[in-house]
């Protein structure tokens, strides 16, 4: 990403669905290369700012540059540069570990081989079930494919929903083997999840979300104990 | 969306109606039998018209389809609600004229015309636009929906018209006379206008209608809390 | 990134073998419901035939259809494609393709159920297979975009046949009047006029529904 200073730039993203908002007058700015932690309770719009900025749903008011290009705009570009891990897999369950991995190398312009894309799968653990359908995969598992359908991707700008969700304690050290490789990697990371411990020990900065509107920034290893599930717990925003 | 009054759509549709009673009045009653066909053929006074406007309704809703897929804007899709659901209402009373001419002058109800058949599959053509749009609860994208839809359909009309006029053309040609003869134009323009009148008008209000709804859909903008600050520089490396 | 969309699609046709074999029962059930509905004449059942063998591949396009986006939405595999990114107009015609020849299979896989049932061959073999390959097309086009909005609605199943129906009506009309001729006899040479007419469908709507596909699936 050569000199760019900010690799998320955004102000004022608002999101509703129907008569609710889900993401209210959120504005955030983070320098490239910081891995960032997003807190909240279940609901408070984490998933939806991550969506947002990957560009798979709009923004109903606001705006945001994400990797230097506008995410209305410039949407087009904005995917090229980012990587999502959503909530949903976004894999073909009938298809092979192999298979999926193999339909997003081509749609990438990227060498689709077997041999290219096992170490990724061995990579992630799933190297003995390349050839198996998805179908037959445990949740934990479908989410190691798709952490490795989102290092394929290599993007400088990597947003994880709940990477931690469903895995074990291999895949957790999986993740946070991932995390470092990233930021060596001088990629920006912003994660989701509830895991405060972790996050204040793998992220530089941390940012909570309440009902959709950004109620704390700052250092990581500063987040108050409940990372946000007590509005009252938290001081007034700024490191 | 701003609040319009509502004096000139009701303006529009009372002047319309009475343009109609005068035309109607005029062609059903005062003017002379036509000399081969007899009285059934004073329907022409108000099918001619409806045809008209009936095109003219749905090729209005293509218009602001397009607008509302290059343009954006609520408006637009308010509009395009009113504009088919007139448009299938008008096409659905051409059915019913068209039949009521055909039983007595045919003895069938139905006679395969190019022009109504096509117009029959209009009316389940724009129905079923009209069907989407009640299964579709996110505005944006029942608004999306819609004008790919209508685009889709109208561009359908004219090769519907050839294909059922090629088909029917094998067989014996029983046809919709085109219009009356020429002694008889002014209660034929006086109805035209009173349809056209009476259809603005009636799309008009039914705009309202669907831009009100709307409102109501979309939540309004979020209120601003204070104690909280709404724009947070990310902490980095420069905090 | 058509290619890569086709490889795509045609190893999930591939995976759905046995749905397509399921399709085709359906089909050919339909075929002899109809014959049932009109009756053993023989001389009717013939003219009749082409009428048949349309309508079956019509009802049967919806199920194949509405099955070419399940996968697609199950866990969002769609948008999983479109954020790497892949345009959607490729997504798009590779979806579109692979249902063509998805329908064309079955189309021509129909035809020995509707010789034996309706005594309605013909010699004229690769203009037949031409007729069922622009009249799948014509189907797949406005097929592909209204089952991808369909997917993602309430009640989709029902909506599909609701808008699509209205919509391949020339479809139905020249598809079943051009399979006539070349059933039962074409004098006047009118085989032509019918695969334009067709060809005309195909090209207008293979255009614009790619062309509206993005607006279709975006959030």
């Amino acid at each position: 990403m050569g000199g760019l200073a900010l690799a998320v730039d955004a102000s004022g993203l608002s999101r509703r669905y129907g008569r609710r908002w889900a993401l209210v007058d959120v504005s955030l700015r983070v320098p490239a290369g910081t891995v960032v932690m997003v807190t909240g309770r279940n609901g408070s719009g984490k998933s939806t700012l991550l969506r947002v900025l990957a560009t798979a749903i709009r923004a109903d008011r606001g705006t945001a540059r994400v990797a230097g290009y506008d995410i209305r705009s410039a949407a087009h570009e904005v995917r090229r540069m980012t990587a999502l891990l959503a909530h949903h897999s976004h894999l073909y369950e009938a298809l092979s570990a192999l298979q999926n991995l193999q339909v997003a190398a081509r749609f990438l312009g990227r060498d689709a081989g077997r041999s290219a894309l096992l170490p990724l799968l061995e990579e992630t653990g799933l190297a003995d079930r390349a050839e198996d359908p998805v179908s037959t995969f445990s949740a934990g598992m479908r989410r190691r494919l798709s952490l490795a359908r989102v290092l394929l991707q290599e993007g400088s700008v990597v947003l994880l929903d709940e990477p931690y969700g469903q895995l074990d304690p291999p895949g957790f050290r999986l993740v946070d083997g991932l995390l470092t490789r990233l930021r060596a990697q001088g990629a920006t990371v912003l994660m989701a999840t509830h895991l405060l411990e972790r996050g204040r020990a793998l992220c530089d900065e941390a940012i909570a979300l309440e009902e959709g509107r950004l109620v704390w920034a700052g250092r990581a290893r500063d987040l108050p104990g409940d990372g946000g599930a007590d509005p009252s717990s938290l001081g007034a925003a700024g490191a | 969306m701003e609040e319009r009054g509502a004096t000139v759509p009701y303006a529009l549709a009372t002047v319309g109606l009475l343009l109609l009673v005068w035309g109607s009045s005029w062609g059903l009653f005062a003017a002379p039998g036509e000399a081969y066909m007899g009285d059934v053929q004073r329907i022409m006074y108000v099918h001619v018209p409806t045809a008209w406007n009936a095109l003219l309704a749905l090729t209005f809703a293509f218009v602001c389809a397009l607008a509302s897929l290059l343009r954006g804007g609520w408006q637009w899709d308010a509009r395009l609600e009113a504009a088919i659901e007139v448009g299938v209402v008008l096409s659905a009373l051409l059915c019913a004229q068209g039949a009521i001419w055909a039983k007595p002058t045919w003895g069938v109800w139905w006679d395969w015309d190019p022009r109504l058949t096509t117009t029959a599959v209009m009316v389940f053509a724009f129905g079923g636009i009209l069907a989407l749009r009640r299964f579709v609860d996110d505005p944006a994208r029942r608004a999306a929906w819609a004008a790919v839809a209508t685009i889709v359909a109208y561009a359908d009309v004219p090769i519907v018209y050839f294909s059922v006029k090629w088909w029917n053309s094998l067989h014996q040609m029983q046809s919709t006379p085109e219009t009356v003869s020429r002694a008889f134009h002014w209660p034929l323009r006086i109805n035209a206008f009173g349809v056209l009148f009476l259809m603005s008008g009636l799309i008009a209000l039914r705009t309202r209608v669907a831009a009100l709804r709307l409102r109501s859909e979309l939540a309004p903008p979020p209120p601003l809390r204070s104690g909280v600050a709404a724009r947070v520089p990310a902490a980095g490396g420069a905090s | 990134m058509v290619l890569a969309a086709l490889r795509k699609d045609f190893l999930l046709h591939w995976r759905a073998r046995a749905r397509l074999a399921a399709i085709f029962g359906f089909g050919s059930t339909a075929l002899l419901l109809f014959s049932f509905a009109i009756g053993p004449s023989a001389e009717a059942l013939r003219q009749h035939a082409a009428g048949f063998l349309w309508l079956a591949l019509l009802l049967s396009s919806t199920l194949a259809l509405a099955e070419s986006f399940e996968s697609e939405m199950q866990d969002r595999a769609l948008e999983g494609l479109l954020l790497l990114p892949a345009p959607p107009r490729a997504v798009y015609y590779g979806k579109a393709l692979a249902n063509c020849a998805q329908l064309t299979l079955l189309g021509v896989a129909l035809v020995p159920v509707m010789v034996v049932l309706y005594d309605a061959g013909t010699s004229r073999l690769p203009g037949l297979l031409g007729v069922i390959l622009l009249g799948s097309a014509g189907l797949s086009a406005p097929g592909t975009l209204y089952a991808a909005m369909t997917s993602q609605a309430k009640a989709g199943q029902t909506l599909l046949p609701l808008l699509l129906f209205p919509l391949v009506v020339p479809v139905l009309l020249s598809a079943v009047k051009a399979t006539s001729l070349l059933i039962l006899g074409d004098p006047m040479g009118q085989l032509g006029s019918w695969a334009l007419l067709l060809g005309a469908f195909d090209l207008i709507h293979w255009s614009l529904c790619g062309l509206l596909f993005g607006r279709v699936v975006e959030e």
